[in-house]
């Protein structure tokens, strides 16, 4: 597998570095991670560097996941980029809403590196 | 830490909640930091300067908090991180908080029909222990007590509605 580019959004710098670790345990080798504090910061990103995969908690302020999922579609080098959420905010509501604006992947937290391979090595197109 | 207005959760909500917010906790604790959480044999509290708190609104409005002393904050932050305290530095009140946060999402995410009625704050943390919370009269409270590394942790769920 080659090396890919991830974006992790989540305004705790904590679960960033977590998030970054548990990928990397999956043996997903990354080439350059981009990290944004909510979804403002993602688009920002987004607006200049391309990335093949994104991470997105959901509760953050300014523009929370769900926002942030809305806006993705009017990025052109992120239209097609599979994103997974990874949040506290497991409810069905939020998982079915996620679903269907586009994500591809959720993850409730606390999550294991086990569980974070399993929902995005099948999005990197590569054998778990 | 000081409270006012609080009174303890009926015996009802005590028997529901408490041993979900106790599994709850222990999820985290042995998912996020490989730690296992043991029961004390008896209540010694000493000090605990830092306190970690979730707002929730909605079906159940109320307040989780986690405190503990920096000590033992400083502690889990480190194996949440997975480098030694020493090098935790500006990184331990995030990663209380986020333990807190955590720990309200797996215990509403745990209550039939709480998941999606029930939104969480981003977490606050506060260092030191001379302060008093005001809860709305006819509040309730659950509280747990556990020990990290043999010191005390103290998990509250105060509850408004």
């Amino acid at each position: 597998m080659d090396a890919i580019r991830a974006l992790i959004v989540d305004d705790s710098s904590v679960m960033r570095k977590i998030v970054e670790r548990s990928l990397r345990q999956a043996g997903i080798e990354l080439s350059k991670v981009f990290e944004a504090g909510n979804g403002a910061e993602a688009l920002t990103i987004l607006a200049e560097d391309s990335v093949e995969l994104i991470l997105c908690d959901i509760n953050m302020p300014i523009m929370d996941g769900l926002e942030f999922l809305k806006a993705l579609p009017s990025v052109e080098n992120a239209k097609n980029v599979p994103v997974v959420m990874i949040t506290t905010e497991g409810s069905e509501a939020h998982v079915v809403q996620a679903i269907s604006l586009g994500a591809r992947g959720y993850i409730r937290k606390p999550f294991t590196p086990d569980q974070v391979k399993e929902h995005v090595i099948p999005l990197l197109g590569v054998k778990a | 830490m000081n409270t006012t207005g609080t009174a303890p959760a009926t015996e009802g909500s005590q028997q529901t909640w408490l041993p979900m917010l106790e599994v709850a906790t222990r999820e985290v604790f042995e998912l996020m930091l490989s730690s296992k959480l043991t029961t004390p044999e008896t209540v010694s509290e000493g000090t605990l300067d830092i306190t970690a708190m979730v707002g929730l609104a909605g079906q159940l409005c109320g307040v989780m908090s986690i405190r503990c002393t920096r000590k033992s904050a400083l502690l889990m932050a480190s194996k949440m991180l997975g480098v030694e305290p020493a090098n935790v530095g500006p990184d331990m009140c995030d990663a209380f908080g986020e333990i807190c946060n955590m720990v309200a999402g797996n215990f509403k995410n745990k209550i039939p029909g709480l998941g999606d009625s029930c939104m969480l704050s981003v977490p606050t943390v506060i260092t030191g222990d001379d302060y008093s919370m005001h809860s709305p009269k006819n509040s309730a409270a659950v509280e747990l007590r556990l020990l990290f590394d043999n010191a005390p942790v103290v998990i509250s769920l105060q509850v408004d509605s």
